[in-house]
């Protein structure tokens, strides 16, 4: 297990200094000059002088590359150059908007299609298995901000339940955060659970045709204890992965909901800075994105070792 | 199976027939648009905006008073162009690299194309698309490439894992003992067998691409005015949802009838593909 550990921590680090690199390179090296674009091409060339002497461009890219991972390390994101305030803190102000969001975006669509799944495979070509499998094309197919606007529509402008958009903040009670995150994560979970709820079907249908599940039937256990006790803990492990491969796309998704709805969260500050062409705002939103994604594939690879003891000895 | 069954199979295959059928009623409505259009879509109406949908304007108008069913028409040729092109892309670039980690697996080529790919999934599509705005600016071209990059990791690992598989088979081993190298036998042999997976795999790329396109013309990372597309009819009809509802309605109706047949033909073509899964549901 520590082998495995370790070589899943290695991997991540690797991933890590590769990413970073690349979104430094893309970022502050193939502009040209980050300062010129960032003032546009009005500046007088003092101003952009000074810009230049604040950001630190006069040093080599390694050496600014090396500054800007070690102040990440240390929680210094730098300073927003529209706003003058430091990027942690804006960071840290939006995130109580955008990790909520995708948690809660989760929690739903992992609590709605576990039971889908279960019960269209366990009822397999059933009106059921038929309704769901239904339902779920459907929510593949369609576009999460549409769905987001038709919700707004019927919900917000027509029957008034809530509000169209906007957050009034988690000091307003936790009843009414989650109320006003409500509408954007049942958008974002729709798709997500659409797909949850096929993997968890196609992969218990999977399972259930094994041996090992006549074997345990054979020797008197029930349906439901063969279900929870064997089939179940076996079908986890695509279900995992997708789980895992979910997480990133709700935080990118929810980027997107977090527009239709006026959320003040790192989606929307990330369209602002570009609008602004604040690419110290834009730089770190992204790297910690990609970290909160590579972390998320790492805890994934941890849970199947846990669930799947196998995989430990597997390099 | 003879091909008569197989062309049995085909049509009396619903989701098969159904996603055919959407797909081509969007791919139909994209080519006729180079041809005609109903009215023109950069001819402004302001006396005729906003107007319901009526005999003459079957969709309605927009806030300028264009004929949506025009626009929606030519939205479809923005949104497969798009998608098109970067499944192409992925395809084009993903294929020959799983095919090289295949041939060449457990080697440093294989390691190295196959961490590059795991680098690339940590970054959502979407994030690449902003990165890519953020220093280029926003365009249909840069949407391309940032749904292309990331259709190159989906495509190389799952030629990689299909053709590991084949290069164990007997045929595979003949072909090597009678002298050819990797590269004529990942393309007369390996590429061959993988055909059908890579089919079905790119209609659900193809379909996801669209999906991508108009998330980002959405959020105005996408196609810029004057061109239509999807996604923008959207985020214009937003602050006018609550009196003009068809502005809405329209655009999303066509992004999720194209992406349903899209998933539909690729579901009804694994069917038809993989014997195994027939059987099972028969």
């Amino acid at each position: 297990m520590l082998r495995y550990f370790l070589k899943r921590l290695l991997s991540l680090s690797v991933s890590l200094i590769v990413a970073s690199a690349v979104i430094f390179v893309a970022i502050e090296v193939v502009p040209g000059d980050p300062a010129s674009y960032m003032l546009g091409i009005n500046a007088q060339p003092d101003t952009v002088a000074a810009l230049r002497e604040e950001l630190g461009l006069n040093t080599g890219p390694l050496q600014r590359y090396l500054g800007w991972v070690g102040g990440l390390i240390q929680g210094d994101f730098g300073t927003s150059y529209t706003y003058r305030t430091p990027v942690a803190d804006m960071i840290g102000e939006r995130m109580w908007v955008s990790l909520p969001l995708a948690l809660f975006a989760l929690t739903l669509s992992t609590i709605v299609a576990f039971p889908a799944g279960i019960l269209a495979a366990t009822k397999r070509g059933s009106v059921w298995d038929v309704l769901v499998m239904g339902i779920t094309q459907l929510g593949i197919a369609i576009p999460n901000f549409w769905f987001a606007m038709l919700m707004v529509l019927v919900f917000a402008i027509n029957l008034r339940w809530f509000s169209a958009g906007g957050f009034p903040g988690w000091d307003q009670g936790l009843f009414v955060g989650l109320k006003a995150l409500l509408l954007p994560a049942i958008s974002l979970a729709l798709p997500q659970a659409s797909i949850l709820a096929r993997v968890m079907r196609s992969s218990l249908l999977d399972t259930l045709d094994e041996d090992f599940i006549r074997t345990a039937r054979a020797k008197g256990l029930t349906a439901g204890q063969t279900l929870r006790r064997h089939a179940l803990r076996n079908a986890m492990i695509p279900v995992l992965t997708i789980i895992g491969l979910q997480f990133s796309f709700l935080l990118a998704g929810a980027i997107i909901i977090e527009n239709v709805f006026f959320l003040p969260g790192l989606g929307r500050l990330v369209f602002q800075s570009i609008s602004q062409r604040d690419l110290i705002v834009v730089e770190s939103v992204v790297m910690l994105l990609v970290f909160a994604v590579v972390m998320v594939n790492f805890a994934v690879d941890l849970a199947y070792a846990a669930v799947d003891p196998r995989l430990r000895g597997r390099s | 199976m003879g091909g008569q069954g197989w062309f049995i199979s085909a049509v009396t295959s619903r989701n098969l027939m159904l996603g055919m059928a959407l797909t081509l009623v969007f791919a139909g409505a994209a080519l006729l648009s180079f041809l005609w259009t109903p009215f023109d879509v950069t001819q402004m109406d302001i006396p005729g905006k906003l107007k319901a949908p009526n005999d003459l304007h079957w969709f309605g108008t927009d806030h300028f008073g264009r004929d949506i069913f025009s626009m929606i028409m030519v939205g479809a040729r923005t949104s497969i162009a798009v998608a098109f092109v970067a499944v192409s892309i992925g395809m084009g670039i993903g294929v020959p690299l799983g095919l090289a980690a295949a041939a060449r697996s457990g080697g440093w080529l294989d390691e190295v194309i196959m961490r590059t790919n795991d680098l690339v999934f940590a970054f959502p599509a979407l994030l690449i698309a902003i990165m890519i705005t953020a220093i280029f600016g926003p365009s249909a071209v840069n949407a391309i490439i940032a749904i292309g990059i990331f259709n190159i990791p989906v495509f190389a690992r799952l030629t990689r894992g299909a053709a590991l598989s084949l290069w164990t088979r007997d045929y595979v081993l003949s072909a090597r003992v009678s002298g050819k190298g990797a590269v004529r036998i990942s393309a007369e042999h390996i590429l061959p067998n993988i055909a059908n997976l890579l089919i079905v795999q790119g209609t659900i790329q193809f379909s996801l691409g669209i999906l991508a396109e108009a998330g980002l013309s959405y959020v105005g990372l996408g196609a810029q005015p004057p061109i239509p597309s999807w996604g923008r009819m959207l985020a214009d009809s937003q602050t006018m949802i609550s009196f003009a509802p068809h502005l809405a309605l329209f655009p999303g109706f066509a992004i999720l009838l194209t992406v349903l047949g899209l998933n539909l033909m690729g579901d009804g073509l694994r069917d038809l593909f993989d014997p195994r899964i027939r059987r099972g549901r028969g």
